[in-house]
């Protein structure tokens, strides 16, 4: 395992390296992809990436909570949380991929 | 949204780019976060979220049909958690 972290400027190097564009279209276009994905979401909807994996939109129903700190009783609202689900091919290559790591 | 529809909204935005080439940035944008995390990397993307691995430990599972224990191999597995700004939206936005 490296460990390393990468950005939107590891993904939009990628594009550049694939495709051939400026790195400055790269960036944008990286910033297009990431745009739209959040946009639809935020809309409520659902994506599907195909063979990466589904970001759904869920509802959460109105709860108290404590805080954990004073004890005290708080209202946590109702409110939409994001989840994702790999797909089969990501586990599986993220599985082989890490498999000689302790 | 799937796949297709997003290479759909970016060409529409960039006529000037080849329909094929639109598909081959949005398939490496996916493709670089799961090459990424199949070497143990995380991807960072500020306002939408973080891809990491996470450790599974060993275990011993049970068929749930047979009730036999079986042993349950350590592994790595995806996760994603949602960044800031995009929970903020999801929560201020109409759908």
């Amino acid at each position: 395992m490296t460990g390393k972290t990468l950005t939107r400027m590891d993904l939009s190097e990628a594009v550049f390296r694939e495709v051939g564009l400026s790195r400055n279209e790269s960036a944008q276009l990286v910033e297009a992809v990431l745009a739209h994905l959040s946009d639809a979401l935020a809309g409520g909807d659902s994506v599907k990436i195909s063979s990466f994996g589904t970001f759904n939109v869920r509802e959460k129903a109105a709860r108290v909570g404590r805080n954990p700190k004073t004890g005290q009783e708080v209202p946590i609202h109702p409110r939409r949380v994001l989840t994702f689900r790999p797909s089969h091919l990501m586990k599986e290559r993220v599985a082989q991929g890490n498999r000689s790591e302790t | 949204m799937i796949r297709s529809e997003l290479i759909q909204k970016i060409a529409d935005e960039n006529p000037h780019l080849y329909q094929r080439d639109v598909e081959k940035i949005v398939n490496t944008i996916f493709e670089e976060i799961i090459e990424a995390m199949a070497r143990g990397d995380r991807v960072e993307l500020r306002g939408f979220g973080a891809f990491s691995v996470k450790k599974r430990d060993a275990r011993i599972g049970r068929n749930p049909r047979t009730g036999e224990a079986v042993e349950v191999e350590q592994k790595h597995v995806p996760f994603f958690k949602t960044g800031k700004l995009l929970r903020d939206r999801l929560n201020t936005e109409d759908d």
